[in-house]
């Protein structure tokens, strides 16, 4: 069993009271950082824990973190990325919900190491119960001189706001968060300039996710190098799944990065099993955005080596044969599932959630939900298959930010792999009304692969 | 800056981006842009129709770019090297652009007050394919009237935002903008609110297709069955020069517009009065005949073809231009 080392005292009650999270060791990093770190001091350990960006993209938050541009006489801001919207994903939720303290403290820590006097923490508007948390959270900690002017006589000054968004999946896109936390409309912006030279108010600013703010205190308490040591590769530390769908125990697990897949999904320590007694037929691994795959190419690898959950296993194989990490959300299938309906249920989302300022999107989400739509009702064509492949690589790369590959992903991947049972429901319409394609082949062993000439 | 495009090199001051260095070449090569506005801050980026290829970042760093960029929002970087449509990638990428912005447009060209002087229908035409593969009924809205001079049809909008610019930079205040998201998004003034303020009008200018018009123009004329000649008047509106474009059938100018040059754009914005209020020719100081590409269906109606109007005998500038005409006809 792996250390816990964001959701260590989730069960402690009262957790979520300053209190009780100080009693447990809680803002020890802060004032290990302010008292004996200079800011660049925490980049540093940061970089050197290998931490990589847990919003979706896995972007290394040193690396991130040191590419901010720091002119003279402007200010600095940190926003953290609280849209959360992800279909599939719900891990930040549990985190402001139940530990909101420790969001707190790394947004104290990392604030400080980029010199930003105010931050904001972003939230999904949706999410109110998690918004007043968030707040009474922070009068707490502002009460007891964690925040505000002069920190522990620091000299150190930060100001911390919660800021509701109006509950757009398009505001989790950084660029869009910063012009709806300017308060204008969610439209993400064209780049270059990037945030890091100018972002919030034109300013230098840094966006990061709820999760990898709060990793920034184990790795600021531990030290970056004792972080680096769980995991695997460049896949360093623990990170949170959110698992759902036909599951024995959905819900929110810290695993160490590099867990095999197989261990997560079968344990009883972790996903327990596929519910009901049926066979996994698919698993979307990171979130809706990601490729899906179908059970075999899910645990195994083209190479048939195990697959385990790591940025780098589960991009094993590219676009072909692999999928991504994404943001966590593990999504199973079940021999029931079809895939048609779900692929068309993700198309909706996109359609519903995409902006509409490039036209390849706007227009683009909406024609591939129409042709799901009719295929997945009984009224769909051979040709449709190859004209959804076509319109998701007209959108791919096409447009100014990454929700219109993430709309043209889920479609690709799943013509890719279940290209039958596409086929299956134009040619027994009737039959796919009333039943589903089952797990067909989906989980039979892989072939060997062919031997590298 | 040395920049090359489609084999073509040329010179450019520093900032200038890849589409405007297109445009100091000219020609073919020239990508096309349906939502950038030079005289529009921050407009552009949004059409997707002005992709190009960078096959060589610059001297310094020559790795080609992973995606393709959009031009109108890329600067140009010593030494890069472009290709638009020497490249099939690009090619088919703008096929498939003009594929998504037709798709759900209606495609009323014969009842459409812009037909003849759209931008989408001359891209349509030239990057586009014959047919739909869309098989769904299309996005369509009501007709509003955004105050008493113009009308917004929303369904023909392709939400290039160039509205929305122009009523953010150059009228008084702004009181429209964008609802909604998606394929559902709109132009609209939430309540239906008037647009009124002295420079309104030139939303009409800006707008690439047929969404916005001119509501004491509309279903007058086909664009190709007036003339346009140039005036000016002496308007003594402070940001307004009254260099504008009067559009002739027979004696009456049907409309008034600001001038447009050859990707679209008007020269200078003119105020509602030039535009709305002086429809009679002894406002205006005639300069001469407007000088259309001949790839537009506007050159159709040809001087040469025409008898010369009234107008035109009795100034002398369009007398030099009509030489030809006067000379046929005195020989008839
Ligand atoms: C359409 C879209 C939605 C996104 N939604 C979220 C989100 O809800 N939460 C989040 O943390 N990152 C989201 N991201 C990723 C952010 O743009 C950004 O990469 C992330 O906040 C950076 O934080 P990190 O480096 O800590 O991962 C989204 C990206 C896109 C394109
Ligand atoms: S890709 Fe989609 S969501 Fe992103 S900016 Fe373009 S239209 Fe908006
Ligand atoms: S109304 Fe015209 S100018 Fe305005 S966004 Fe639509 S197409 Fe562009
Ligand atoms: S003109 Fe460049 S994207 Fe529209």
């Amino acid at each position: 069993m792996g250390r816990k080392l964001l959701l260590e005292h989730i069960n402690v009650p009262g957790i979520n009271t300053f209190d009780v999270y100080r009693s447990k060791g809680g803002y020890a990093a802060v004032e290990k950082a302010l008292k004996t770190l200079t800011p660049d001091e925490i980049v540093e350990e940061v970089k050197k824990s290998g931490l990589r960006g847990r919003g979706g993209a896995g972007f290394p938050t040193g690396m991130k973190w040191s590419f901010l541009a720091k002119p003279e006489g402007k200010a600095r801001y940190l926003v953290c990325n609280g849209d959360e919207s992800e279909p599939g994903t719900f891990k930040d939720r549990y985190l402001m919900t139940y530990i909101p303290h420790l969001l707190i403290e790394g947004m104290i820590i990392s604030s400080f190491a980029l010199g930003a006097n105010v931050s904001y923490i972003y939230v999904r508007g949706e999410m109110m119960p998690q918004i007043r948390i968030l707040e009474k959270a922070i009068a707490e900690a502002k009460a007891k001189g964690f925040l505000g002017k002069n920190i522990l006589g620091t000299g150190y000054d930060l100001e911390l706001y919660v800021q509701p968004g109006g509950g757009a999946y398009i505001c989790g896109e950084e660029t869009a968060l910063i012009e709806s936390l300017e308060g204008k409309r969610g439209n993400p912006r064209i780049k270059p300039p990037f945030p890091a030279i100018a972002g919030l108010w034109g300013c230098p600013t840094v966006v990061n996710n709820v999760e990898s703010i709060a990793a920034v205190v184990p790795i600021i308490r531990d030290g970056g190098e004792e972080y680096a040591k769980i995991g695997i590769g460049r896949s360093t530390g623990t990170k949170l799944i959110s698992a759902g769908g036909n599951l024995v125990k959905p819900g929110i697990y810290e695993i160490d990065l590099g867990l095999p897949v197989e261990e997560f999904l079968y344990s009883d320590e972790y996903c327990g099993g596929i519910a009901n007694g049926k066979r996994l037929k698919a698993v979307v691994a990171g979130g809706s955005s990601v490729p899906i795959l179908p059970a075999n190419l899910f645990l195994k690898t083209a190479a048939l080596a195990p697959r385990l959950m790591s940025y780098e296993s589960l991009s094993d194989g590219g676009f072909a044969t692999g999928t991504m990490m994404g943001s966590g959300g593990f999504i199973a299938f079940d021999e029931d599932q079809c895939i048609v309906r779900n692929t068309w249920n993700f198309t909706r989302f996109y359609h519903h959630e995409s902006c509409g300022q490039c036209s390849p999107c706007r227009e683009g989400t909406g024609w591939m939900e129409k042709v799901l739509h009719r295929l997945e009702y009984g009224h769909g064509k051979m040709s449709d298959m190859d004209l959804l492949v076509d319109v998701s690589k007209k959108i791919e790369g096409n447009t100014i930010c990454p929700l219109g590959d993430a709309a043209a992903w889920p479609v690709a991947s799943a013509i890719r792999h279940f290209r039958d049972e596409f086929e299956w429901h134009v040619t027994n319409p009737s039959a796919a009304l009333a039943g589903n394609f089952g797990l067909a082949h989906y989980a039979d062993p892989l072939p060997a692969p062919e031997p590298v000439a | 800056m040395k920049v090359t495009i489609d084999g073509i090199s040329i010179e450019v001051p520093d900032g200038t981006s890849i589409l405007n260095a297109a445009r100091m070449i000219g020609g073919d090569i020239v990508p096309p842009a349906m939502c950038y506005y030079s005289k529009l801050q921050g407009s552009g980026g949004k059409c997707r129709t002005c992709l190009v290829k960078v096959s060589k970042g610059s001297e310094k760093d020559p790795r080609p770019m992973p995606k393709l960029v959009a031009s109108c929002r890329t600067t140009v970087m010593d030494g890069m090297e472009v290709q638009n449509i020497t490249s099939p990638e690009v090619v088919e990428a703008r096929k498939g652009i003009v594929e998504m912005l037709l798709l759900n447009h209606p495609l009323d060209c014969p009842i459409c007050d812009q037909a003849g002087e759209c931008d989408l229908q001359n891209l349509g035409f030239e990057h586009g394919a014959a047919k739909t593969r869309y098989e769904f009924d299309r996005r369509t809205f009501e007709k509003i009237d955004i105050g008493d001079k113009i009308q917004l049809h929303m369904t023909r909008c392709i939400l290039c935002y160039r509205c929305v610019f122009t009523a953010d930079q150059i009228t008084d205040h702004r009181i429209h903008g964008i609802l909604n998201r998606g394929d559902h998004s709109e132009i609209s003034t939430y309540i239906h609110a008037a647009v009124d303020n002295d420079f309104s009008g030139n939303v009409i200018d800006v707008c690439p297709v047929g969404a916005l018009t001119d509501k004491t123009f509309r279903f007058k004329n086909r664009v190709w069955f007036t003339k346009p000649v140039d005036a000016h008047r002496d308007c003594d509106h402070e940001k307004c020069n009254g260099k504008v474009t009067l559009w002739y059938k027979g004696e009456d100018v049907l409309r008034v517009t600001a001038r447009k040059d050859v990707y679209g754009e008007v020269e200078e914005f003119i105020c509602n009065t030039c535009r709305f209020d002086k429809k009679k020719t002894s406002d205006w100081v005639i300069e001469g005949p407007r000088k259309i590409s001949h790839h537009s269906v506007i050159s159709s109606n040809h001087y040469e073809t025409l008898i010369p109007l009234p107008v035109v005998k009795t100034n002398p500038l369009l007398v030099e231009a009509n030489k030809e005409q006067f000379e046929r006809q005195t020989r008839l």
